[in-house]
């Protein structure tokens, strides 16, 4: 499905402020399937999930999604085939317009605009019907503009925008992170349903191991711009949060080494 | 009478200009100085075509288009070649100036005796009136060219606008109307921002245009400096309008921006009729748009303030 080829990208090259962000990562994740990105402040995990939805021109490397190289595409052409749902919650939607016309934005996502009417009755009728489905009472606040609603509210309403046309992919930037705990249950809890319905291939950007150990299929751990280790399959049922600390604090281990060495004992010991 | 009925005149011919400003500084927060250039085009273009013997509703088409063109400009500059979206202003707006004078071959172009948008009403009225100079209206007698510029003028007015509220309400007036609020949000739901942004200078430049071709047929002039100012004129009066409407829905706006610049002119009438002195003007509704733009900040503060101090009392 999504295949991500020696990706590389230097911010600020040549300067003092120099970022190797992405070194090189090789990512296949087949169709169907919900994978967490975990990683240490500045280990590209958000820059990486930014590279696919193509908010930058890599320096290089290929992205394909369902085989088509879509590494040229400028980021408006990549939303036809992605789905996406930002860490702050008030960068997914459009604060002054209301809910309905917000929701008649996502309806279009990848489509033709043309000069009909945004909001017609049957629009409107299919779009109170998906929003009472979030249970959150929103139904009947459709022509309210969508900044008076609260951080959780907005970050369930970005998720429903972005899978009411199925992506092919979404991708999710620490969704989660920045509203309070019941809310980010509610909303973790959501993205986990609609992901399960539509059987949606899904990359989750998050900081919380409890979220990365409940929720997906597959983890991947990244340092440094590398991926430094996958969980999948049995693997990953198994694993729990002492595990993934004590990976991290493995993979810190080892890049106090030097490379050579570091590869010389992980043959023997690892 | 007459002043009152020339302030409404002015004022919905203003009013185009006051849309546009409003599509380009509300709906895309993109504060365009290019207004100050593409008005006196409309006017320029529009005044030469008339002394060329066009008719008026192509020279004021024409006028629009040429606006438009201006808005793409400024729009292209600043989404293209990232430059600073004030400064794509300027450097249109300035170009505009020597534009201008090369439209018109001359600093000034007078329309004398020329067909304009408003003899068709005139011959329409004269028709039906008994006098043939002037109109009765509740006791005043009224030129019959300036009752139909007026209507005419009212007429041109309300259909811009509601043709303008139609389209913001379509899919791609909605989007366009995301893009200035939320344009990561915009690029995310597969819509081209930048794209947007110049559409939508263009729109706005293009209305400005038009504004500037009515106003040259009303005075009966088009002159290289009557831009000068023309872009804080429409902020004065979308201030205005937002006092008196609101700024909901874009129908609510756009009647605000109406109705903003009618009252702005006709107070403007009032206060020359006063003795202010008409060099002063520029400064005064300078200083008005920054009291509006700063007073109700610092009005609630001190109202805050205020009443913490009452609580600690």
């Amino acid at each position: 499905m999504l295949d991500l080829r020696q990706i590389h990208k230097t911010f600020f090259p040549g300067t003092p402020n120099e970022v190797k962000a992405l070194c090189g990562i090789d990512l296949l994740i087949p169709e169907g399937t919900f994978t967490a990105i975990i990683g240490t402040n500045g280990s590209g995990k958000s820059t990486l999930l930014n590279a696919v939805a193509g908010a930058f021109e890599l320096d290089q490397g290929e992205i394909r999604i369902d085989g088509r190289d879509i590494t040229p595409w400028p980021e408006h052409r990549r939303a036809n085939l992605i789905g996406r749902v930002f860490q702050n919650p008030f960068a997914g939607t459009a604060a002054e317009m209301t809910i309905a016309e917000n929701i008649a934005l996502a309806m279009r996502r990848g489509c033709r605009r043309g000069l009909g009417l945004a909001l017609r009755r049957t629009a409107r009728a299919e779009i109170a019907d998906r929003v009472r489905t979030l249970n959150l009472g929103l139904e009947n606040r459709l022509d309210n503009p969508i900044g008076t609603l609260s951080g959780g509210q907005r970050q369930a309403l970005t998720l429903l925008m972005a899978t009411w046309l199925r992506p092919r992919l979404l991708l999710l930037d620490e969704h989660t992170a920045a509203l309070d705990p019941k809310s980010a249950a509610q909303v973790a809890e959501l993205t986990l349903t609609i992901i399960r319905q539509e059987q949606l291939t899904a990359l989750m950007v998050t900081h919380s191991m409890q979220q990365a150990v409940q929720l997906p299929e597959r983890i991947i751990m990244m340092h440094k711009g590398r991926v430094a280790r996958q969980y999948e399959g049995q693997e990953k049922d198994r694993v729990r949060v002492p595990d993934l600390l004590a990976a991290f604090d493995q993979v810190r281990r080892r890049e106090h080494l030097d490379p050579a060495v570091a590869a010389l004992l992980g043959n023997q010991y690892c | 009478m007459t002043l009152v009925i020339g302030a409404f005149t002015i004022g919905l011919i203003l009013s185009l200009l006051s849309m546009g400003v409003w599509i380009s500084f509300r709906i895309l927060r993109y504060c365009d100085i290019t207004v100050d250039g593409s008005i006196t085009l409309g006017a320029s273009v529009t005044a030469i075509l008339l002394v060329k013997g066009w008719s008026p509703w192509t020279a004021t088409l024409a006028a629009t288009l040429a606006g438009a063109a201006a808005g793409c400009v400024t729009g292209i500059l600043h989404t293209r070649f990232k430059i600073q979206e004030l400064l794509a202003g300027i450097l249109v707006m300035t170009a505009l100036y020597s534009v201008n004078l090369r439209v018109m071959g001359r600093s000034n172009v007078p329309l004398l005796d020329v067909e304009t948008l408003a003899s068709p009403m005139a011959r329409l009225i004269t028709r039906y009136a008994s006098n043939p100079d002037a109109l009765n209206v509740c006791g005043w007698l009224v030129p019959i060219q300036d009752m139909a510029m007026l209507v005419t003028v009212l007429l041109v007015t309300v259909m811009a606008a509601l043709l303008i509220r139609w389209f913001l309400l379509t899919h791609v007036g909605t989007a366009l109307r995301a893009t200035g609020d939320n344009p990561q949000m915009v690029r995310a739901q597969g819509v081209n921002n930048n794209t947007m942004v110049v559409f939508g200078l263009a729109s706005a430049n293009g209305l400005v245009g038009m504004a500037g071709a009515l106003l040259a047929q009303y005075q009966g002039f088009a002159d290289v400096q009557m831009g000068i100012g023309m872009m804080v004129w429409g902020l004065a009066s979308i201030i205005i309008g937002e006092a008196l409407a609101g700024r909901t829905t874009p129908g609510l706006a756009l009647c605000g921006a109406i109705m903003g610049t009618v009252l702005f002119r006709l107070l403007v009438a009032i206060a020359l009729r006063w003795g202010l002195n008409p060099n002063d003007l520029k400064l005064v509704t300078a200083l008005f748009v920054f009291a509006a733009l700063v007073l109700p900040d610092s009005v609630k503060s001190t109202i805050h303030q205020f009443l913490k101090r009452q609580r600690h009392a």
